[in-house]
C-alpha cells in the first residue's frame, strides 16, 4: 500500500532523495512533464482541458528526525533535532541510523536513581543519546558518522476501527494524495508539486511557487489533532474522524475567505463531511506560496493527525479518503463558473 | 535453541506482575527438557527440580528470577473511547509518552499513548514532564465498542520486539528480569553436563516487581539451604556513577552486603576466579532490590546471594543488555552449585 510505503521511507528535511524517488517512480507514467528543481522540490504537470486559472496542488515531503552530532568516548550519540520535536516524546524510543538504517534507542536514567522530583521536569535533549550498542567512540564511527540523519522507527500498523499509526503521516498523508490526484485525475489542468525542507522553515515552497506562478494553490497536509473529551470545542483543533480539516488562519496565512468558502460550498454540494482546522497555531507552505512573486491564493486542506511530530502519529482512513474526495470535487470545481472574481 | 531466541520469545511476550500465566507455555517446555519435574504453585511460581546426585539427603539450592515486568493498567474509559491508566510497578512517566501499547482485554487491542500537542501548550509547560494522569491510550474504537472489549483492570503492555544492535547487544522490554529467567535456563543445561549433589530448584518467580509475593512464597515451600536471585544490576551509562553500576560484557554482578551471605559469597567469586568466568562486585548494604531481600527472610532466615546480569535503562522499554553477559551468569551458577556438597555446606554457612 502507498501510504505504507511512504510513512515507512525515510525523508528528513534536506534528506527527501527516498521519497522523492518513490513519488517519481509512481507518477512519472501520468505527468505530461516531471522535473527535479534545483533544491529537489518534485515539479510535475498534468494537461487536461485547458483552464482559465492555474492550479497547484503541494504537499511536503520532508518529515521531522534527529541528526547526529557527536559520538562519545563510550560510543554513544548525540544528536540535534531537524524540524520541531518536542523533547519529551523522545526518551525509551527506538530509530534508524543513517543510509544503513542502523538500530538505535534512546534511554533513559533508571527510575530507582533518580530523586523523586526529576520526573515531573522534561529530559532536555543534550541529556539523551542514541545507544546503537558500540562499545568505544572508534566502534561507533564503523557504523555512525556525525551529520547522519535520525529517524524515528516506526510501522504502519492499522488498527482500531480504520484508524493508522504511523511516522511522518505530516506529510506523506498529502504525497499519497497527490499521488493518487495526478493518477487519477484526466481532464483538468494542474501542477502537481512536492516540496522539500518545509518543516525547517517552508524552504521548498518559495522557489517551487516561483517557478510554477500559480493564481490558485491546494496545500496537503496532515494537521494537528487533539480530540479528547472534557474539553471545550473551541479548545479542539481538529476531530479524527470530522474529514478534511479546511485551515482559517495559521502563523503563516491568513487564507483567503473567499476561496475558503467556496471549498466549503464544494464539499457540502458533494455530501463530504469536512471541518475548520480551529487553532491559529503552526504553519505550512502556505506562508510562503501566497507571498511568492506578485501573490496568490491558497487554501490548505488537511487531514487530522493525533500525536503529530511523533513515532505514533495516528490518523482516520475515513478522514483520509474524504480530503481526497474534497481535493478532487475541487479540482473540477475549478471548471465551473465563479473564479474570475478570485 | 539459542539463549537469544529464547530472550526474544519471553521480552516480546507480556505478563505483568499478577498476569505472568501467559509466559507459562513458553517457559515451562523450555524448561522440561532438562528438568526432572516442572509444577506451578498457588501463586503462579514455576518451580522446575533438577535433581542431584546424593543417594542421601541432598542440600537444597534454590534460584529464582522473576519472569513479571512492570506495566500499565486501565482505570477508566472516556466516552470518546479513550483509556485512561495506571501504573504497575515503578514506571517513570515520561518515558512512555508516545509510545505503542498492547490492550490485554477479551482480545489483545494496539493503541498509542498520547497527550496535548506541544503547539497547545504554553511555552513553560514543555519543560514539565507530562503527567500519567494526563495522558491517553487510543484504541481507534468508540466507548461502546470499547466497553465490550475492555475492563477497567486490564493489564497494558508496551509493544515492542526486542532488537538486536552491535556487538552481541539488545534492547528490548521485560529484559529485566526475563534475562534472568534465560540466565537460569543456560545454568538447567550446563547442569546436565555437570555432576552435582545438590537439589536444584530453578523459580520463575510472579510479582517482583510489586511485592516479592512469589519469591515469598515459594521460598517457604521449597525451604532452601541457599537461595540464590538473578536478576540484572544498572549498566554504566554516562548519567550514573562508575562505581554504582556495572560495565556491559564483563559478566554479572556478585553482589556484596547485609542481604548477601559472605561465606557462600566468598566461595562464589573463587569459583568464578577459578573457572576464569568474568564477573564484577556490586555493593548493596542493606536488602537488595532483588527476590533475594524476601529469600533472605523466610521462615528462620535463608543464606541468599545475588547476581546481577548488567542492564542499561532499566524500567523503560529500551532495556539494553550484552547477551554474553547471560552465558557468564548461567555457567558461573552451574559452576558454583557443581561445588556444593554434603560434605563442605556446613562449612561454607558457618560465619
Amino acid at each position: 500500500m502507498l501510504l505504507k510505503t511512504l510513512t515507512e521511507s525515510f525523508g528528513l528535511s534536506g534528506n527527501e532523495k527516498e521519497v522523492r524517488d518513490i513519488i517519481i517512480a509512481e507518477i512519472k507514467d501520468y505527468c505530461t512533464t516531471i522535473k527535479t528543481d534545483r533544491i529537489g522540490n518534485i515539479i510535475a504537470f498534468k494537461e487536461g482541458k485547458p483552464n482559465s486559472k492555474r492550479i497547484m496542488v503541494t504537499a511536503h515531503m520532508d518529515e521531522v528526525g534527529l541528526m547526529v552530532k557527536d559520538i562519545d568516548s563510550s560510543g554513544l550519540i548525540k544528536f540535534i533535532p531537524v524540524g520541531g520535536i518536542d523533547k519529551r516524546i523522545l526518551v525509551s524510543k527506538t530509530v534508524l541510523i543513517g543510509n544503513d538504517k542502523i538500530p538505535g534507542v534512546i534511554g533513559a536514567k533508571p527510575i530507582h536513581l533518580q530523586k523523586r522530583n526529576e520526573w515531573s521536569n522534561a529530559l532536555n535533549m543534550s541529556d539523551l543519546y542514541i545507544d546503537i550498542g558500540a562499545k568505544s567512540k572508534e566502534d561507533a564511527e564503523k557504523y555512525v558518522n556525525i551529520g547522519d540523519y535520525v529517524a524515528f522507527d516506526s510501522k504502519y500498523t492499522e488498527f482500531g476501527d480504520n484508524l493508522v499509526k504511523a511516522k511522518a503521516l505530516d506529510n506523506r498523508v498529502g504525497c499519497a494524495i497527490l499521488i493518487d490526484l495526478i493518477k487519477n485525475i484526466e481532464d483538468i489542468s494542474f501542477y502537481g508539486v512536492f516540496t522539500v525542507m518545509e518543516e525547517v522553515g517552508l524552504v521548498g515552497a518559495g522557489p517551487a511557487a516561483y517557478e510554477v506562478d500559480p493564481d490558485i494553490s491546494i496545500i496537503l497536509e496532515g494537521t494537528l489533532c487533539y480530540d479528547i473529551p472534557k474539553l471545550d470545542s473551541h479548545m479542539i483543533p481538529t476531530y479524527i474522524g470530522g474529514g478534511p480539516a479546511i485551515s482559517l488562519v495559521d502563523r503563516t496565512t491568513v487564507y483567503n475567505h473567499k476561496l475558503r468558502d467556496r471549498v466549503v460550498q464544494v464539499a457540502k454540494k458533494n455530501n463530504i463531511p469536512h471541518q475548520f482546522r480551529k487553532t491559529a497555531m503552526g504553519g505550512n507552505d502556505s506562508g510562503r506560496i501566497h507571498t511568492s512573486r506578485d501573490g496568490s491564493l491558497t487554501t490548505t486542506i488537511s487531514v487530522p493527525c493525533r500525536n503529530i511530530h511523533s513515532p505514533v502519529s495516528v490518523m482516520s482512513l475515513e478522514d483520509y479518503n474524504n480530503t481526497s474526495k474534497l481535493v478532487k470535487a475541487l479540482l473540477y470545481d475549478f471548471d465551473e463558473e465563479g473564479y474570475n472574481e478570485f | 535453541m539459542s539463549n537469544l531466541e529464547l530472550l526474544k520469545l519471553l521480552s516480546n511476550h507480556n505478563g505483568i506482575s499478577g498476569f505472568e500465566s501467559t509466559l507459562n507455555e513458553i517457559i515451562i517446555p523450555y524448561f522440561e527438557k532438562y528438568a526432572d519435574k516442572v509444577t506451578i504453585d498457588k501463586l503462579g511460581n514455576i518451580i522446575a527440580l533438577k535433581k542431584g546426585s546424593s543417594s542421601g539427603e541432598s542440600p537444597k539450592i534454590m534460584i529464582a528470577a522473576h519472569m513479571d515486568e512492570i506495566g500499565l493498567m486501565v482505570n477508566d474509559i472516556e466516552e470518546n473511547g479513550f483509556l485512561r491508566f495506571t501504573s504497575v510497578g515503578g514506571i517513570d512517566p515520561r518515558t512512555i509518552l508516545g509510545q505503542e501499547v498492547i490492550v490485554h482485554g477479551k482480545e489483545d487491542l494496539f493503541g498509542v499513548i498520547g497527550a496535548k500537542p506541544p503547539h497547545l501548550q504554553d511555552a513553560n509547560e514543555q519543560n514539565k514532564a507530562i503527567k500519567m494522569k494526563d495522558m491517553t491510550i487510543d484504541i481507534g474504537l468508540d466507548c461502546a465498542k470499547v466497553k465490550e472489549l475492555v475492563k477497567i483492570g486490564d493489564s497494558i503492555t508496551i509493544n515492542r520486539s526486542l532488537i538486536e544492535l552491535k556487538n552481541n547487544r539488545v534492547a528490548g522490554k521485560a529484559l529485566d528480569d526475563r534475562a534472568g529467567v534465560v540466565a537460569m535456563f543456560e545454568c538447567l543445561k550446563e547442569l546436565s553436563n555437570l555432576n552435582h549433589e545438590a537439589d536444584i530448584y530453578f523459580v520463575a518467580t510472579v510479582q517482583e516487581e510489586v511485592s516479592m509475593a512469589g519469591a515469598i512464597t515459594s521460598t517457604y515451600r521449597i525451604n532452601p539451604d541457599i537461595g540464590i536471585a538473578v536478576d540484572v544490576g544498572f549498566g554504566t551509562t554516562p548519567e550514573l556513577d562508575k562505581a554504582d553500576s556495572l560495565d556491559l560484557g564483563k559478566g554479572p554482578g556478585i553482589t556484596l552486603g547485609g542481604n548477601i551471605h559472605p561465606g557462600l559469597r566468598k566461595k562464589l567469586v573463587s569459583t568464578a576466579n577459578e573457572y576464569n568466568i568474568p564477573h564484577q562486585m556490586e555493593i548493596t548494604v542493606g536488602p537488595t532490590g532483588t527476590d533475594a531481600r524476601a529469600i533472605q527472610i523466610t521462615r528462620e532466615g535463608i543464606p541468599a546471594l545475588v547476581l546481577s546480569i548488567p542492564l542499561r535503562y532499566m524500567h523503560t522499554s529500551v532495556e539494553l543488555i550484552d547477551v554474553v553477559d547471560i552465558k557468564h551468569t548461567g555457567k558461573l551458577l552451574a559452576f558454583f552449585i557443581k561445588e556444593i556438597s554434603n560434605e563442605n555446606l556446613e562449612g561454607l554457612l558457618c560465619y
